[in-house]
């Protein structure tokens, strides 16, 4: 496995320049509270990192608890309680102190302003406050956990969550109310950011794609997460005061908390896989060196899903007592939402096609991502087909399909971007060999662990039991494996990223020979990320040009400036 | 953001509006109308939010992007309530039927 990064093109003339510059972001100042007190967006992003990172290990914990359970068809390791708290808390954890933040408040944060030539976001005290609210609403959960944790499962359905379950339902839905918060800062301060903060020249037209994904996320956060908090506001009003909302026996309706659940809940499942989207369109293209197939249509399929996501809702209430025309309207329309997907995926395979493709370690998580998010999304289709869902509803094949997504999908992505972006981030470089072997690693122990579940599934294996069929175990202990190998996949790259910050070799200001403003400046980039404002005069993605010469006009420092035909000052 | 000037006549007469609209509600509600008894409160209370967020809120002198914005909220608000009742609406109809 040689190492890409040492046969970059011949743009790589002027990175000559040896050291990490002496003044970045990241020493610029120096203590506690000027970390704390933060206003710089990189810094933030960090921040994310750190708590997410924590709550990821954290819910991993609880994953190997459901596990090493259903190793076995008897409830011997844990109780039935237990078991439920243990997918619960997972499920709530990941969902909502993971996936949600992930890509968005790390990478999105770190890399959107600079993406568009911009000091900072729009709000940076109020990014900075996101990042608090995030924090108050982890210690509730982590609050909730010490106090023997919530067993209702992570969609909360009444009545059990109202009137039945006598577990820290009051608190956790508290916290996820106010997570809530900071998903809408977040997004807030996106769209503003990229309403006002382009710099000269970076026209929408010319926005990268991770800026368009990040661009719809924050559209579906602002638009939908208001509701989730309503909706939780609803249960903690029917389970405190026993107001008659959901409860069919105080005079409510069950079902109408599901609309309302599901009308966040559904969106925020692109909340969790668009910015993963975004992301792999900056490898693919990086790594195929071209310009993304089709641009402005996987920009205008951002935007559509961030619509027709809204509109399909109810395929997760085929079961539940919804009226049969209603599922007929939504499971159509759960066909319609296929399509944006789709049009991505097209255009990145399409992209690969004649590109001179480099299978660099993040280069290893888009394809894996390319592959699995296509398995993911079928089988979507199969759960949207309302004959076929009333057999797989609550079944492991629903749990398969959405962890294909989630993890196969929006976690490589997030890996994808941790590798892509961290000689940036840190100004080091990691082992590529041992990236590759993680990269490898996680797909392998991915598939291993999930694809067992579309078969158990369509057997029959209902979720959330702590018990089986003893005909089922083969499978079970396959999946268990595989997650043993998945785990060793993200224990692996926690070690050599850290290794590389002590004795990884120092990054250039370019070491994949990619294009986009974030390579202009230095690795790490200073405080104000540019030292002279960028002028942009190119679309995302020249490739052609990019390995020739510096593709901005008005470079990061004035002597870098080349000067040629194609960059000019205004 | 230019900051519009409202003359003080304006609010004033958007005021007054919405207290007439206040006693409309009063008067219509004791007034049976049968099955038109929701749609025409609901008519009445979205007319004086449609006033106090074009006035009050100064969306009538703000700038595309924002009339957008509000336009958008409104929307998705929109969405959820019309979906929703595509099930409440016909849940009855294949019960009925049999
Ligand atoms: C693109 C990202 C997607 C993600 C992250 C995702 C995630 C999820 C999740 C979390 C669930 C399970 C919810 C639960 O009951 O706990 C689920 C179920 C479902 N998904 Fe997806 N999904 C995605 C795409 C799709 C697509 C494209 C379709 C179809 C067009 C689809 C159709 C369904 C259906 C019908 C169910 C309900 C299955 C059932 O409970 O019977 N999903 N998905
Ligand atoms: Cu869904």
């Amino acid at each position: 496995m040689h190492d890409v990064r040492s046969t970059v093109p011949k743009g790589e003339a002027f990175e000559a320049e040896a050291g990490l510059p002496r003044t970045h972001y990241l020493n610029a100042t120096h203590g506690t509270a000027a970390w704390l007190l933060t206003k710089d967006h990189k810094r933030i992003g960090l921040l994310y990192l750190f708590a997410i990172s924590f709550f990821f290990f954290l819910g991993g914990l609880f994953a190997m608890f459901v596990r090493l359970e259903l190793l076995t068809p008897e409830g011997d390791l844990l109780t039935s309680e237990m078991y439920n708290t243990s997918f619960s808390m997972h499920g709530i954890i990941m969902v909502f102190f993971f996936l949600v933040p992930s890509v968005p408040a790390v990478f999105g944060n770190f890399f959107l302003p600079i993406m568009i030539g911009a000091k900072d976001v729009a709000f940076p005290k109020i990014n900075l406050l996101s990042w608090y609210i995030a924090m108050i609403a982890g210690f509730m959960m982590l609050t909730t956990l010490l106090m023997g944790g919530v067993d209702t499962g992570w969609t909360f359905y009444p009545p059990y969550s109202t009137t039945g379950s006598s577990s820290n339902v009051v608190l956790a839905a508290l916290s996820i109310f106010v997570m809530g918060f900071s998903s809408i800062l977040t997004g807030l301060n996106f769209i503003v950011t990229v309403h006002t903060m382009r710099a000269p020249g970076m026209t929408w037209g010319r926005l990268p794609l991770f800026v368009w994904a990040q661009y719809a996320t924050s559209l579906i956060m602002v638009l939908g997460t208001p509701v989730l908090a309503i909706t939780l506001g609803l249960v903690f009003a029917e389970r405190v005061f026993h107001f008659g909302i959901f409860d069919p026996k105080l005079g409510g309706d069950p079902i109408l908390f599901q609309h309302l659940f599901w009308f966040y809940s559904h969106p925020a499942v692109y909340i969790m896989v668009l910015p993963g989207m975004g992301v792999i369109s900056e490898l693919v293209a990086a790594f195929s060196r071209k310009q993304v197939f089709g641009y402005s249509f996987v920009a205008a399929s951002s935007l559509a899903i961030a619509l027709v996501g809204f509109l399909v809702w109810g395929h997760h209430l085929f079961t539940s007592g919804q009226s049969a025309y209603a599922a007929l309207v939504f499971s159509f329309l759960s066909f319609i939402v296929a399509i944006p997907s789709a049009i991505k995926v097209f255009n990145w395979t399409a992209t690969l096609y004649r590109g001179s493709i480099s299978l660099a370690s993040p280069m290893l998580y888009a394809l894996g991502f390319i592959g699995l998010f296509t398995i993911g999304g079928l089988t979507g289709l199969f759960l949207a087909a309302l004959g076929l869902d009333l057999h797989m509803q609550d079944t492991y094949f629903v749990i398969a399909h959405f962890h294909y997504i989630m993890v196969g999908g929006t976690l490589l992505a997030y890996l994808g971007a941790l590798h892509y972006w961290w000689p940036k981030i840190t100004g080091r470089l990691y082992t590529e060999a041992w990236a590759k072997v993680a990269a490898i690693t996680v797909f392998v122990g991915f598939n291993l662990t999930f694809f067992p579940q579309f078969i158990v599934g369509y057997l029959g294996m209902p979720r959330r039991y702590h018990t089986y069929v003893p005909e089922f175990q083969v499978l079970n202990v396959l999946s268990t494996a595989g997650a043993s190998i998945l785990a060793v996949g993200f224990i692996l790259p926690a070690c050599y990223l850290v290794y590389s910050l002590f004795r990884g070799g120092v990054a250039s200001r370019n070491p994949w020979g990619a294009y986009g403003l974030e390579w202009e400046t230095t690795s790490p980039p200073p405080t104000s990320n540019f030292l002279v404002t960028p002028i942009v005069t190119r679309p995302a993605y020249a490739y052609t040009h990019a390995d020739v010469v510096s593709p901005y006009a008005g470079s990061t420092q004035g002597e870098r400036d080349t000067g040629t035909e194609e960059t000019q000052r205004v | 953001m230019s900051a519009h000037i409202v003359p003080v006549r304006v609010y004033l007469i958007i005021f007054g509006a919405l207290l007439v609209l206040t006693v409309v509600t009063v008067a219509a509600a004791g007034v049976e109308l049968g099955w038109l008894n929701t749609p025409v409160a609901l008519g009445i209370a979205v007319s004086k939010a449609t006033l106090v967020v074009l006035f009050f809120m100064h969306v009538k002198y703000s700038t595309r992007l924002v009339k957008l914005t509000a336009f958008a909220g409104f929307f998705w608000l929109a969405i959820m309530i019309t979906l929703t009742l595509s099930d409440y609406l016909t849940r009855d109809i294949l019960a009925a039927g049999k």
